[in-house]
């Protein structure tokens, strides 16, 4: 872990009204690795996403992208300079078309032409789609969709929420397929799972929450141990 | 025989018309579907820019088309861009209440500009191309001006397909419907798509009123009722469709022209022309498909608190007591204020039961006044059982509009309540069988248990009387079952239904009540009058009855009594509405913070001054409640309204525990959507 | 014949198939479990169940009865109760006023019975929320709120109670109670039918589980059976990989673990865990 982090999570703290989700999060992510983070249900993964994200203000603590802490700037700033975030569920918009998706993840700098052509060599079956809306596609297709933003931004950091949620195995081991793709092209990747093993095999590290901190991180293998525990026993 | 030369005379006008409003609807659709936010003042803002058109063209005769393109083009623009940055932001998240009484406050606040700048005089816009000849089909006859007006009707459609479906931001802005938070993710600015949509809103707003002000005339009124046809149009694309909203718009105009080409001239069928539109909004309301509950999060509003039960009788008792000296004191004439202040306050009443408690905007509150104004005049039994049958009529008349439209909620029910008061008013009110041949009919002063009540004086009391026993029973009704069931209702729809509550009757009986607290406030009304006419009740007052009921306070008694005496102040009394308008504006921004409105303001700051310096006062002064204020009467309307405030205020309930919650708490509801 | 029969239930959103004929039952006297990850359509079944999702096919019967087409109240009014994964408490009135809502719709003549303070306090007392009584219900940790809901739910004496993660946000000891709670809920002749994600708890209280992946039920039995089922191993490890070669030890291992590992099997935790109780978990 040498040179500055892509990522680094100092101490978060974050909640809802009253309730305390985040109690003191830490996390770094290398430049270039794949970060595994896995955890049960209400671990408080999603709100570190969107902490993260720039989607939610943390009460306390500090976020630093690349070096530069990022306190206060709004999620489409960082959108525009290369954080890439899937949010959990079904990133895409219903309403419009494959093409018109695909088009908007212009603004993250890469020209809608460029955007569509690496979009459609990677995923053909969206080319057969283009002209459809994405509401009426299936899950796995949507998740496609979803994944050509980060396919095609070449982001610094790239983050995904759940990306295997409610969706059947081949699928979700296709798309890790392009995960490790992306992985391949030097972006370093947080890989937000509940269920461990399909982010495990492509992650240089993993990390384990649960009651809103980080209780565990390493080499895959070792957290693999803790998270029997936490997954299966906790909340599984 | 089929007369095509008449056919075609009335399906240019209609296709002229159908262009304006098919203009004017998709710039609100196009501003609703991108922030979620509905204006009803784009009528208004659109009558705002006609006379800003008149001003540049007319009065300062600047070229009619450089006019045109400053006001669409640059005023406009901005107006909208300036709405959504310091207006409009973030409203469309909020309820759907707290959005319609903004844009009915810009409503009120676009007839106040107006009228505040453009004082009242005879001013015409020409059409364009005034000096042209027609052009000749056949019979019929087509004006340059209403040529223009179709194409520029195309050229908006054209326009704004090719904005929505062939642009990089035309997209965000559909996407923004969609989701604004994943499009912050993509890169995109909501705010940004958010401000285009508000400029180009309210440039089509300028300009269907431009296009139709040479034949509507440059009025306050008529260019912003004018709108209600927008909505219609509007609705038939639900809000979202910018081609169904231009076939409506179309299909408006020309069902409305085709109505008085075709119906017979006299009889109830010659009015119908007059209400295409709103009977269009209605039907299209009717036929809304079922709304998904709403299954989310915990969510509680803090109301205002309840008064004890002391408290309240002592308020109750105050105001009385304040009433009847100013009975003595007052002239004829301020009586007669005195008492259209607490018929509004009452009107208000049956708003906190609505609105308050129940979470139901209903624009159509006036209209259940009048109707209660009518039976009571009709029947002539000036005593009890006249005033109570009366408010039953209405009560029934509000049943039969909340059957029909039992599955809508939020802004769909507050529009479809509108469209059944303009109904109402166009073909009952204005009907020489209601109100009579100049819309004058005559009640009489009801008397009370043989008591005579004849002076104006006493008759306020009474009206004031019924207002507390009114105000008293509404606290009882939230103590009780009903009252817990109501915010049960409010809360969460979705949970009362799995707890066994069919709520459609429920809805049905609140709106019956609401409507007959309104009927009573209205016989009360007529007999305060005596005479009455169809324009006490216009539809259109239901509009700044609204804003003032929310911002003095929806959820308390004692909101209804200030807004009651606001808004009369507001219509009696042109000196001071500039102060009221202050007032509003800021009552306004407070919302935000508390959606209790002013009302609630004061009770926290007399619960301060009463934990300051209440129990010292109460060591000095254990003299009567009202002992120390007759000095302090000063015989204006408005001082008095003051200190009904602080009769009602000070003595704030003290039995609600400071700081009970945050406003709306919000349960992290961010982990997994379905399981 | 089954209190609740869920038959071939499809539910699609769009292209997406939420429930995908799903088919499960519930007992009276029994506590039935329904898991599976995330999106499985756990909740949607319920919506279906309860009357607030039209199912796009499939039947709904209950009490031998097709009730796919009943509204919501009338539902309940034939004994189906629930509570929510998101809370759908009250929030504007008070815990009390939100069990005393329940018992007023519950009794039908609104406002003419009058509730006995006693019923309402005495079903505060039964879910153990008695302390929280004159909150606000916008105001109390999420694992109350849930509570308040059984509670709310069990004012109108339902014949199958609908529970959607009921634990989450209980800690360690409160789950043990409220687990007591269900068996004893079931004991009066009740049906149960949970979603969870507590295993600790399913394994303990559930007379037959039902595990859903991709909105169809892929295994039914008891707690032992379900849990040697590979097939619900494979949805809850995600994509199985058990011959996977790119971080064979953890995975080799694990996959052995996992059979082994299954909360009712004890075992000592290897590595120091922060104990979750106490713990927001919303």
């Amino acid at each position: 872990m040498s040179g500055v982090p892509i990522l680094e999570v100092c101490d978060v703290h974050a909640a809802y009204g009253r309730i305390e989700v985040l109690r003191g999060v830490d996390l770094t992510i290398p430049k270039g690795a794949v970060m595994a983070l896995l955890g049960p249900n209400g671990a408080g993964k999603s709100t570190l996403t969107k902490i993260i994200s720039g989607q939610k203000k943390p009460t306390s603590g500090d976020v630093h992208l690349g070096g530069v802490n990022v306190h206060g700037a709004g999620a489409e700033d960082l959108a525009r300079v290369g954080l890439c975030t899937i949010p959990e569920g079904r990133s895409v918009f219903p309403n419009l078309t494959v093409e018109e998706n695909l088009q908007l993840m212009s603004y993250a700098g890469v020209s809608a032409e460029a955007v569509k052509e690496t979009a459609f060599a990677y995923f053909p079956r969206l080319s057969e789609r283009r002209h459809q809306l994405a509401g009426t596609m299936s899950g796995g297709e949507q998740q496609m969709l979803a994944m050509s933003r980060a396919l095609t931004s070449d982001p610094a950091l790239l983050i995904l929420d759940e990306l295997s949620m409610g969706l059947a195995p081949l699928i979700v081991d296709e798309l890790y397929d392009t995960v490790a793709r992306i992985a391949e092209s030097g972006v370093s990747i947080l890989c937000i799972e509940q269920f461990a093993r399909t982010a495990l095999r492509v992650s240089d590290y993993a990390a384990v929450m649960t009651g809103g901190r980080v209780v565990a991180t390493g080499e895959p293998e070792e957290v693999m141990e803790t998270m029997s525990d936490v997954i299966l026993g906790g909340a599984a | 025989m089929f007369d095509l030369g008449k056919f075609l005379a009335f399906t240019i006008p209609g296709l002229f018309s159908g262009a304006a409003y098919a203009i004017a609807a998709s710039g609100l659709v196009l501003t609703y579907s991108t922030t979620r936010v509905f204006n009803i003042a784009h009528g208004a803002f659109g009558m705002v820019f006609s006379f800003f058109f008149w001003d540049f063209s007319v009065r300062q005769g600047i070229n009619e088309w450089l006019s045109l393109a400053l006001v669409v083009l640059v005023v406009a623009p901005a107006v909208g861009w300036a709405i959504q940055r310091f207006i409009a932001r973030g409203l469309g998240e909020g309820p759907v209440s707290v959005s319609l009484v903004v844009t009915v406050g810009l409503l009120v606040g676009c007839i106040g500009f107006a009228t505040q700048v453009y004082k009242p005089e005879a001013r015409t816009v020409p059409p364009f191309f005034a000096d042209s000849k027609p052009i000749e089909i056949g019979e019929a006859s087509v004006t340059y001006h209403q040529l223009i007006t179709i194409l520029a009707s195309v050229a908006v459609a054209a326009g704004l397909y090719v904005l929505l479906n062939r642009t990089r931001i035309g997209t965000a802005m559909r996407a923004s419907v969609d989701n604004p938070d994943l499009l912050k993710l993509f890169g995109g600015k909501p705010d940004q798509v958010a401000a285009l949509a508000w400029a180009i809103g309210m440039s089509l707003a300028a300009l269907g009123g431009i296009l139709l002000v040479s034949v509507v005339g440059l009025d306050y009124y008529a260019l912003t009722l004018l709108v209600v046809n927008a909505y219609a149009a509007a609705m038939l694309g639900r809000l979202k469709s910018l081609p169904l909203t231009f076939a409506g718009g179309m299909g408006l105009g020309l069902l409305s022209s085709y109505a008085v080409g075709y119906l017979p001239t006299d009889g109830v069928l010659s009015k119908v022309g007059g209400i295409v539109p709103a009977l269009f909004l209605f039907v299209v309301m009717i036929a809304m498909p079922q709304a998904q509950l709403r299954i989310g999060q915990v969510k509680g509003m803090v109301s205002a608190p309840l008064p004890s039960f002391e408290k309240a009788a002592g308020s109750g008792l105050g105001l009385l007591v304040l009433t009847a000296l100013l009975a003595g004191a007052f002239s004829e004439a301020n009586l007669l204020l005195v008492g259209t202040a607490a018929t509004y306050a009452m009107v208000m009443l049956s708003l906190v039961l609505l609105t308050g408690y129940g979470g139901h905007v209903s624009l159509a509150q006036f209209t259940f006044a009048g109707v209660g104004a009518l039976a009571y005049a009709k029947l002539d039994q000036p005593n009890l059982v006249g005033l109570v049958l009366a408010g039953l009529v209405a009560a029934g008349v509000g049943a039969l509009v909340a059957l029909p439209v039992l599955r809508l909620t939020g802004l769909y029910l507050a529009l479809a309540t509108l469209a059944f008061a303009n109904i109402m008013d166009k073909l009952v009110f204005q009907d020489e069988r209601a109100f009579g041949f100049n819309g004058a009919l005559t009640a009489e002063r009801l008397s009370l248990l043989g008591l005579d009540i004849s002076t104006t004086g006493k008759y306020v009391v009474v009206m004031v009387l019924f207002f507390v026993v009114m105000g008293w029973g509404l606290l009882a009704l939230r103590r009780g079952s009903l009252g817990r069931i109501l915010i049960a209702m409010r809360d969460s729809p979705a949970a009362c239904g799995t707890l066994g509550l069919d709520m459609r009757w429920f809805r049905v009986g609140l709106f019956a009540m609401s409507a007959g607290i309104a009927g009573v406030a209205g016989g009360l009304f007529a007999g305060l009058r005596g005479t009455i006419g169809a324009s006490d009740f216009q539809f259109f007052n239901s509009l700044p009855l609204l804003l003032l009921a929310v911002v003095f306070g929806v959820t308390s008694v004692s909101g209804a009594l200030l807004g009651g005496v606001g808004l009369m102040l507001l219509n009696n009394n042109p000196d001071l509405a500039p102060i009221i308008f202050v007032i509003i504006g800021f009552g306004a921004v407070l919302l935000a913070k508390d959606p209790n409105g002013l009302a609630n303001q004061l009770f926290r700051v007399g619960r301060l001054l009463a934990d300051r310096f209440g129990p010292r006062i109460m060591a000095s002064l254990p003299a009567l409640p009202s002992s120390g204020r007759a000095d302090g009467l000063d015989p204006t309307a408005g001082s008095a309204s003051r200190d009904d405030d602080s009769l009602v205020d000070v003595t704030g309930d003290t039995s609600a525990a400071p700081g009970r919650g945050p406003d709306v708490e919000e349960v992290a509801t961010h982990v997994a959507p379905r399981g | 014949m089954s209190l609740l029969e869920v038959d071939h239930v499809v539910v699609q959103f769009g292209g997406v198939t939420a429930v995908n004929e799903a088919c499960f039952t519930a007992e009276e006297g029994r506590v039935t479990g329904l898991i599976g990850p995330n999106g499985a359509g756990k909740t949607t079944c319920f919506n279906v169940i309860s009357g607030l999702q039209k199912p796009t096919r499939g039947k709904v019967r209950f009490d031998g009865r097709n009730v796919s087409s009943m509204p919501v109240h009338r539902r309940s009014k034939r004994g189906i109760g629930r509570t929510f994964q998101r809370l759908e408490a009250f929030g504007s009135l008070t815990v009390r006023e939100n069990v005393r809502v329940a018992h007023d719709i519950a009794q039908g003549v609104l406002g003419l019975v009058r509730p006995s303070k006693g019923d309402v306090d005495a079903l505060l007392e039964r879910v153990g929320i008695t302390a929280y009584a004159d909150e606000r219900a916008d105001s109390i940790p999420t694992g109350t709120a849930r509570l308040l809901e059984l509670a709310r739910c069990l004012a109108g004496d339902p014949k199958l109670l609908l529970l959607d993660e009921p634990s989450s946000g209980l800690d360690e000891t409160e789950t043990d109670v409220f687990g007591d709670l269900l068996k004893e809920l079931a004991a009066e002749g009740r049906a149960i039918l949970m979603v969870e994600h507590d295993m600790d708890l399913v394994m303990s209280v559930c007379d037959e589980i039902h595990v859903l992946d991709f909105g169809s039920v892929i295994a039914s039995g008891g707690p032992q059976l379900v849990r040697n089922d590979p097939a619900v191993q494979k949805a809850y490890l995600g994509y199985s990989d058990l011959d996977d070669d790119v971080h064979h030890g953890a995975s080799g291992s694990s996959a052995e673990q996992t059979h082994v590992d299954l909360p009712a099997v004890e075992q000592t935790q290897q590595v120091p865990m922060v104990p979750t109780s106490g713990e927001a978990r919303p």
